[in-house]
């Protein structure tokens, strides 16, 4: 990553304007032009150094209802359940993870009351419980990871 | 949320085009105005559905790759003061209060912390340990080994 690529991320991982020619703005900040800053931000997306450029959503500010979920399972077991709980559309994404609570996944649906229905059927199909753990509350994130 | 904020949100949670006057683009794609385009992206700005508008890094690329999510069984009436001190630390992403479930799962803060070895996560974390110590009653720490699925929360 060259110096100019640090910046970008250091400095412009929040507070792209809103504004005619945001790219411009942007830019001038940083010291070049537009157009350099496009093509850098073209280079990075390519590179997969930025994953996305844009504005970074709240899924669950948007509607819908979301939980996070966590399971413990044996490990001859593991796979089987894996497969069965990634098979529903529902579960965003699901991690494993080095603990006696071995798998956490995301569950996003429409409504609580379908959340309800699909844990009762992860733990009817796999055998196991399923710790529900929804987000009462969220801390402000005000500083970022630095590159 | 009404169509036509869904409409952008559809239209921009990909990532907003990399031209001279992107939110024109936009509206153009929406038959929309430009004014209303950023008016209601402001909107949502203020009110929290966007967090932020600009570059979103890769963790990996960026050399994080000891990522954890650590727990707290933090007293219920520091948890909220304690938390969000926590949450304003420049390694954790998220931070998030959950209910505990007893007996199984006593935990009631969530911190994900990156760093760019386990040394470092491992530093970060006793960083939050000393943060929470007042209220702090016990912890753990779940490294992740393996993406099992990976879809992200997009609408459709």
């Amino acid at each position: 990553m060259d110096e100019l690529e640090r910046a970008i991320v250091n400095r412009l991982q929040g507070g792209f304007p809103l504004s005619e020619r945001p790219f411009a703005d942007a830019a001038r900040e940083l010291g070049i032009d537009a157009a350099t800053l496009i093509t850098k931000l073209q280079a990075m997306l390519e590179a997969g150094t930025l994953t996305r450029f844009g504005p970074m959503y709240d899924a669950e500010r948007l509607g819908g209802a979301f939980t996070l979920c966590a399971m413990s399972v044996p490990a001859a077991d593991f796979e089987r359940v894996a497969a069965l709980v990634n098979a529903h559309p529902e579960v965003a994404h699901n991690y494993e993870r080095a603990h006696r609570y071995n798998m956490w996944f995301v569950i996003a649906a429409a409504a609580r009351a379908q959340i309800a229905l699909l844990i009762a059927a992860i733990e009817a199909t796999t055998g196991y419980p399923v710790l529900d753990l929804p987000r009462e509350q969220e801390y402000f994130i005000e500083l970022r990871l630095v590159a | 949320m009404n169509a036509a904020d869904e409409a952008i949100v559809r239209a921009t949670q990909a990532g907003l085009p990399l031209v001279t006057e992107p939110y024109k683009a936009i509206a153009a794609s929406l038959g929309i105005e430009h004014s209303e385009v950023l008016s209601r992206l402001e909107t949502m700005l203020a009110d929290g559905r966007i967090r932020r508008i600009g570059a979103v890094p890769n963790h990996y690329a960026l050399g994080y790759t000891a990522n954890a999510m650590s727990v707290w069984d933090v007293a219920d009436d520091a948890v909220d003061e304690l938390g969000a001190q926590v949450g304003a630390l420049a390694f954790v992403t998220h931070c998030y209060r959950r209910p505990r479930r007893l007996p199984e799962w006593r935990y009631n803060l969530f911190a994900m912390v990156h760093g760019r070895s386990r040394a470092e996560t491992d530093a970060h974390v006793k960083e939050i340990r000393a943060l929470l110590a007042p209220a702090l009653r016990a912890s753990d720490v779940l490294y992740s080994t393996r993406i099992l699925k990976k879809t992200g929360l997009r609408l459709t």
